[in-house]
């Protein structure tokens, strides 16, 4: 991929500014490394700029960057010790005592709210997994990324600070992980640039749970998340991805997944009310045998934005995978979803399907969606399709005949529609916090189409 | 007092320029069983969701009352609500739902309505399924979504465990025979059967008599184009199966 695209929007004062804070900070010897990484990163995002042209921008062709791009988010400086306490987080966020839990505020660790792992895996914020692991840390910190990289992976590089570490050693299975990202109430817009590192050891068996919340409804945050998987020999990663900032905010989460000979990463991403909440999900099935199953539900309303960007690349024979989406939508809301499998040379007998099927509740309602194969391999089977409609007046009518009242019926239908992508999640914990927040909008979703 | 009383009944699609129902008139006492047959076309359906107050369709003149209310502009729900049941001829899938779950939002809603409590979870897992197992639905089936990749014989099996699940004081039964093998007809009819009772009625809508072998209606309509040409006995039914519904149709020609 060639980022020499079209003139984009060059970053306010505000984050060379940071940058430059950022730099002076953490000249210590055994950063130099990571100073050298960012240095370059940065300056090609300098000249870059954030990818809002209108024109031969095919990767943000259907999602505008404009208002993301004429703020000038300031890096996020959070004080942990004003994090909230754990009373609040369990009301907003999905939460297990069982689980190993690492707490990010405003992307900086908060020791205090998380919870170690066992002595099974390594689960550790990006400082101390660095200095615990910094084996794996250079071995696959930039590694999958390298790949594939784009406009908001430099910028993450150029401020990425703090995140996760996390090893699966070989044939061991952990307790779920979940790496909780709140955003803070700060009055002022501000940016964050975690990353996460999961390295899948081999035949090992993990859940992993990213999840990204507000803390309040008014604050303007931008969250630019980075998270690469590396799965090895016959690993199985559950992934989990819960999006649930607030409407004044963006988010760009890109999960970059690398996987070796039979291993199998199922993912499951649930997203909600961003401004613009962008889901790039980018894997690479790089041995023979690998599997990967994506699923989302986005549930788009007011003026809300969730765009799915998904690619699935076979390079070895006798992979599977599929990609099954959802999207509900109302208000003046849009989504996009687009997806495709790249089947290469030589990875013959590769299955791979492709859905993304979308709900319009509302007139004013958008969907983009771009379902795509594109085939270099013989001896293939590969299966794409897209769906969007309104609610079937026939099927409502058939559940009013039943006796249910005209919001109860298009509720269930719309649960019904929902639960074939939440009922995926097989961890009871997510599984519960998912399908309240679902009833929670359920309500304001059913009342569209009245007007 | 009759249970459905329907008077000079005009209906046609909403914004149509002209009726489909033209002056149906049918008087249906507690505990009998009406078919109503004519040929393709002629209304059946329309009459049949009509009666259960289908959106999409406008009554432009005439009544129905039913079990004492005028029921004409009333929501769908109100009419199921009070006992009103409508067996459809082609059920609506619902991707996710699963068939005891629409079922038991049904039950509660009535329950609700009737201000009587709800079945408890396990009461109505015990109910539903010795239903299921009465009607011979195969129980996998009851985990896929509602009617998705039933067959038509399933879907048509599923209406009659909704009706004998939701018990009405009208069922109304839209084409429940067509497309069934000999095994489902028997079922679907033995399920009518079971639900047969002096404080139940039954209007059988059907293109053939096939399924009026199983159940012995009391009387026996003949629609055409709108309109009932003829009314009699079970007889009446045989008669159709000889004769075909061209005589019919020539008589209402002459009107
Ligand atoms: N929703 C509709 N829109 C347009 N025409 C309709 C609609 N429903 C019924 N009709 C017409 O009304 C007539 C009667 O249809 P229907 O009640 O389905 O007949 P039957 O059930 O006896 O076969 C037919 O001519 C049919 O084309
Ligand atoms: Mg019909």
């Amino acid at each position: 991929m060639t980022l020499a695209n079209p003139k984009g929007t060059l970053p306010g004062l505000g984050y060379a500014a940071d940058f430059k804070d950022l730099q002076s900070l953490s000249n210590g010897a055994d950063a130099s490394w990571i100073a050298q990484i960012r240095e370059r990163a940065w300056t090609k995002f300098a000249e870059l700029g954030f990818p809002t042209a209108r024109r031969g921008n095919e990767r943000w062709k259907y999602t505008n960057l404009a208002p993301l791009a004429k703020v000038d988010f300031r890096l996020a400086r959070p004080d942990v010790s004003h994090a909230p306490d754990l009373l609040k987080i369990k009301a907003l966020a999905p939460w297990d005592d069982a689980w190993t839990t690492l707490v990010f505020l405003d992307g900086r660790f908060v020791k205090r709210l998380s919870r170690p792992s066992g002595a099974d895996c390594v689960a550790l914020d990006l400082a101390a997994g660095l200095r615990a692991r910094r084996d794996i840390a250079e071995q696959h910190l930039t590694r999958v990324q390298a790949v594939d990289e784009d406009h908001f992976t430099l910028l993450n590089t150029a401020f990425a600070e703090d995140g996760a570490l996390i090893h699966i050693p070989d044939g061991a299975s952990p307790a779920p992980i979940h790496l909780l990202f709140l955003s803070s109430d700060s009055e002022t817009p501000q940016t964050c640039h975690p990353r996460a590192l999961v390295v899948a050891g081999k035949n090992s068996h993990s859940n992993i749970i990213e999840s990204f919340v507000s803390l309040s409804d008014q604050s303007q945050n931008f969250t630019n998340i980075v998270s690469e998987y590396y799965l090895d020999e016959g690993a199985k990663v559950s992934h989990h991805r819960v999006l649930m900032e607030n409407e004044r905010s963006f988010h760009i989460g890109n999960t970059r997944v690398y996987q070796l000979r039979d291993s199998t990463f199922d993912s499951v991403a649930f997203a909600t009310g961003q401004a613009i909440g962008r889901n790039d999900v980018h894997v690479k099935l790089d041995a023979e045998g690998a599997e990967c199953n994506l699923a989302g539900l986005y549930m788009t309303n007011n003026k809300q934005h969730a765009d799915n960007n998904i690619s699935v690349t076979h390079e070895k024979p006798r992979g599977t995978s599929h990609q099954y989406f959802k999207g509900i939508l109302a208000g003046q809301s849009h989504a996009v979803f687009s997806g495709i499998v790249v089947v290469k040379p030589g990875a013959a007998k590769t299955y791979a399907d492709q859905k993304d099927l979308n709900l319009l509740l509302s007139r004013g309602a958008e969907i983009d969606t771009k379902p795509s194969l594109e085939i270099l391999a013989d001896d293939v089977k590969c299966f794409h399709g897209a769906t969007a409609g309104h609610v079937d007046q026939d099927t409502i009518y058939y559940m009013r005949s039943r006796g249910l009242d005209l919001e109860t019926a298009k509720s269930m239908l719309i649960r019904g529609f929902a639960s074939e992508v939440a009922a995926k999640v097989k961890l009871p914990a997510l599984s519960r916090y998912i399908e309240g927040v679902i009833d929670q909008l359920l309500p304001e979703f059913a009342l569209e189409g009245k007007k | 007092m009759p249970l459905l009383e329907v008077k000079n009944l005009h209906a046609r699609v909403t914004g149509a320029d002209k009726d489909i129902l033209r002056g149906v008139h049918l008087t249906v006492n507690a505990g009998e069983v009406h078919a109503i047959m004519g040929p393709n076309g002629s209304g059946k359906s329309t009459f049949a969701n009509v009666l259960a107050g289908r959106p999409d369709y406008a009554v432009t003149d005439g009544n129905i009352v039913f079990d004492g209310k005028e029921l004409v502009g009333t929501p769908p729900e109100d009419r199921a609500l009070s006992g009103m049941f409508l067996a459809f001829q082609y059920p609506a899938e619902i991707p996710g739902v699963r068939p005891w779950q629409f079922l038991k939002a049904a039950l509660d809603a009535r329950a609700q309505f009737e201000g009587r409590p709800k079945l408890s979870v396990r009461e109505f897992s015990k109910l539903y399924e010795e239903t299921v197992k009465d009607i011979g639905i195969n129980p996998d089936l009851m985990q896929r979504s509602l009617n998705e990749g039933f067959s038509g014989g399933e879907k048509k099996r599923n209406e009659v465990l909704q009706l004998k699940v939701l018990k009405p004081k009208l069922a109304v039964m839209d084409e429940t025979d067509s497309g069934l093998d000999v095994d489902a007809l028997k079922a679907v009819s033995a399920g009518i059967n079971s639900m047969r009772s002096t404080d139940r009625s039954f209007i059988i809508v059907t293109h053939y008599q096939r399924i009026l072998e199983y159940v012995t209606p009391d009387r026996v309509h003949i629609l055409v184009a709108g309109r009932i040409v003829q009314s009699g006995g079970a007889d009446l039914a045989h008669q159709v199966e000889r004769t075909g519904y061209e005589k019919f149709i020539k008589t209402e020609a002459t009107v």
